[in-house]
């Protein structure tokens, strides 16, 4: 099974990641990068289950350091509650199951305090979800709840800046986040999430609702996010997933079909399924 | 035309023309109550009715400020024992109960809040009254804030159900545990929604007049701190109408312009300034 997957032979590097947070330089090439990356998350043979609904087939996935990795498919085969597992959201609803192992360098999320676990492993949503406050405390938000010792006013700043919004807000830090359009709203989103120095970013369809303009302003910050986070997005846009990604994950009900570095998966894509997903055959 | 459409013209005539002067009826109670009260107590409102204590038989003057303060610190009273209680019930129904709690809680809160008021008036009696061996501000209070707490707890529920739950996952997803949450993002959110029904129970209760009769009672005179026999409007009302003197049937009137002009105004400006729209986005 591991030769449908190339990174699988890779794995031996994540006990060399467990303690370091090495920055890789980002490579110029979305294709290039992806073999060489050592390991920040690994999932092994998870299944998922919501109820009696079997949502996850033995999923195995690595996520390699400073890269983005998509997971792409149709609605409903999986990818999202996939991404919810790498930080335990899926515990917020009831009835929900997980079997298998996932690990954050080496160790098992599953025995980590939830709360730290979500601090390494930040989240975006769908939509903009700011918290109906102002600006400076939906980034001060993270900070205050983990209690942050130092200045407050440097580490809004840092992340703001990180999100590439602070321009564009650093003069009505007090104003509501809802001031902001849906774009602006996103990337508060982001600079939230970046607030508190996660090491993985999850994102899930971050731009389905924003217009091309703001997609591009989220694509650039994801690539400028890369050498300093280990990125995960969720995509239903093919483009996007090629344009952003270093390595591609096709799903389809709840199995992971195809898992390769993402110039080879929309080029010469090992499955037959996976080539009909991306050339628009179904989807 | 034929008979047939003719007959239905004219049940539409009728029936729009009947609803709408039940509506109009329904309107025109609270101004007919609002000018009959204006026209028979406007009169005998004066500075002395709101400083004054009420004249001893026979004398002419005299005002109720006893009752008016009384009146007051019931509604303190009230508030602290029964808002907190319906508050955090209110939590607890929305955010942290299984399925067969809440129901029963919710269940028996709408019992509660169809108990006649002067059966919570006996039971304060019983409760507060007897073992003190006196009437007491305390037990009034006792009583209205017994009232208070179906509906505090009920609106807060309903308002804490109507905050997104991307906000709640917002909030998880940095790391917070559900109190926390609960704490920093749902309840400030729904705040405006918690006020304006807290200060509507309350206008609601203030008018109560069953449960104050033998509880708070009654007083001529002031009543210092909160374990006396303590005069109130309702109250006031009650004995100055049905007694013999026509000065007392005057000021029955004015006492009943003072409280209806004191629950009027608080939900005037509740629904002016706390509901003019939510403090969060509707999708």
């Amino acid at each position: 099974m591991n030769a449908a997957f190339p990174l699988m032979g890779n794995s031996g590097a994540s006990s060399s990641a467990a303690t370091s947070k090495s920055r890789l330089a980002a490579e110029g090439s979305t294709t290039s990068a992806t073999g060489a990356g050592k390991l920040r998350m690994k999932v092994t043979n998870v299944n998922f289950y919501y109820g009696k609904n079997h949502a996850l087939h033995s999923v195995s996935l690595d996520v390699a350091t400073n890269r983005v990795t998509a997971l792409i498919g149709p609605s409903g085969c999986g990818k999202s509650t996939l991404l919810r597992t790498l930080n335990r959201m899926h515990e917020t609803l009831r009835h929900t199951r997980l079997e298998g192992e996932i690990s954050l360098d080496g160790v098992d999320i599953l025995t980590l305090d939830v709360t730290k676990l979500r601090r390494m492993v930040g989240m975006v949503f769908q939509k903009p979800n700011p918290f109906p406050k102002s600006i400076f405390e939906n980034v001060a938000y993270g900070l205050r709840i983990n209690g942050h010792k130092g200045r407050l006013d440097e580490a809004v700043e840092k992340s703001l800046r990180r999100a590439a919004l602070w321009d564009e807000v650093k003069d009505k830090l007090q104003k509501s986040a809802y001031a902001l359009s849906g774009g602006q709203q996103q990337r508060l989103c982001i600079a939230r999430a970046l607030a508190v120095d996660p090491e993985v970013l999850l994102l899930d369809e971050p731009c389905s609702a924003l217009d091309p303009v703001n997609t591009a302003k989220i694509e650039e910050l994801l690539f400028e996010l890369k050498p300093s986070c280990t990125l995960v997005i969720v995509t239903h846009n093919m483009q996007q997933a090629a344009r952003v990604s270093d390595s591609t994950a096709f799903m389809l009900n709840g199995e992971l079909i195809e898992f390769s570095p993402t110039g080879q998966m929309f080029t010469t894509p090992s499955d037959p399924r996976t080539e009909a997903y991306i050339t628009g055959r179904f989807g | 035309m034929s008979a047939r459409l003719i007959w239905r013209k004219a049940l539409n005539v009728t029936m729009l023309s009947l609803t709408g002067l039940c509506a109009l009826l329904t309107v025109s109670a609270l101004f007919f109550i609002l000018g009959y009260l204006m026209w028979n107590g406007g009169k005998d409102l004066s500075w002395n009715f709101f400083t004054r204590l009420p004249a001893p038989v026979g004398e002419i003057g005299g005002g109720m400020a006893n009752a008016i303060l009384g009146t007051l610190k019931l509604m303190v009273l009230a508030a602290l024992i029964g808002v907190p209680i319906g508050l955090l019930g209110g939590v607890y129904l929305a955010e942290f109960g299984g399925r067969t709690v809440p129901f029963l809680v919710r269940y028996t809160a709408d019992l509660l809040n169809g108990v006649p008021s002067i059966i919570i008036g006996i039971f304060a009696y019983a409760l507060v009254v007897m073992p003190m061996h006196h009437f007491s501000t305390l037990a009034g209070g006792f009583a209205l804030g017994i009232m208070v707490i179906p509906t505090v707890l009920r609106n807060t529920e309903s308002f804490l159900r109507g905050v997104p739950s991307s906000l709640r996952e917002g909030s998880f997803a940095l790391g917070a545990n559900k109190w926390r949450m609960v704490a920093t993002v749902v309840l400030p959110a729904a705040s405006r929604g918690i006020l304006t029904g807290v200060l509507l129970a309350l206008a609601r209760v203030a008018g109560e007049t069953a449960p104050l009769l033998f509880t708070a009672f009654g007083n001529r005179y002031w009543s210092p701190g909160w374990m006396q026999p303590t005069s109130s409007l309702p109250v006031i009302i009650y004995t100055y109408a049905t007694g013999p003197y026509e000065d007392w049937h005057q000021q029955a009137w004015a006492a009943g312009l003072v409280l209806l002009g004191l629950v009027l105004v608080t939900n005037i400006l509740v629904r002016a300034f706390l509901t003019r729209g939510t403090s969060f986005e509707r999708s």
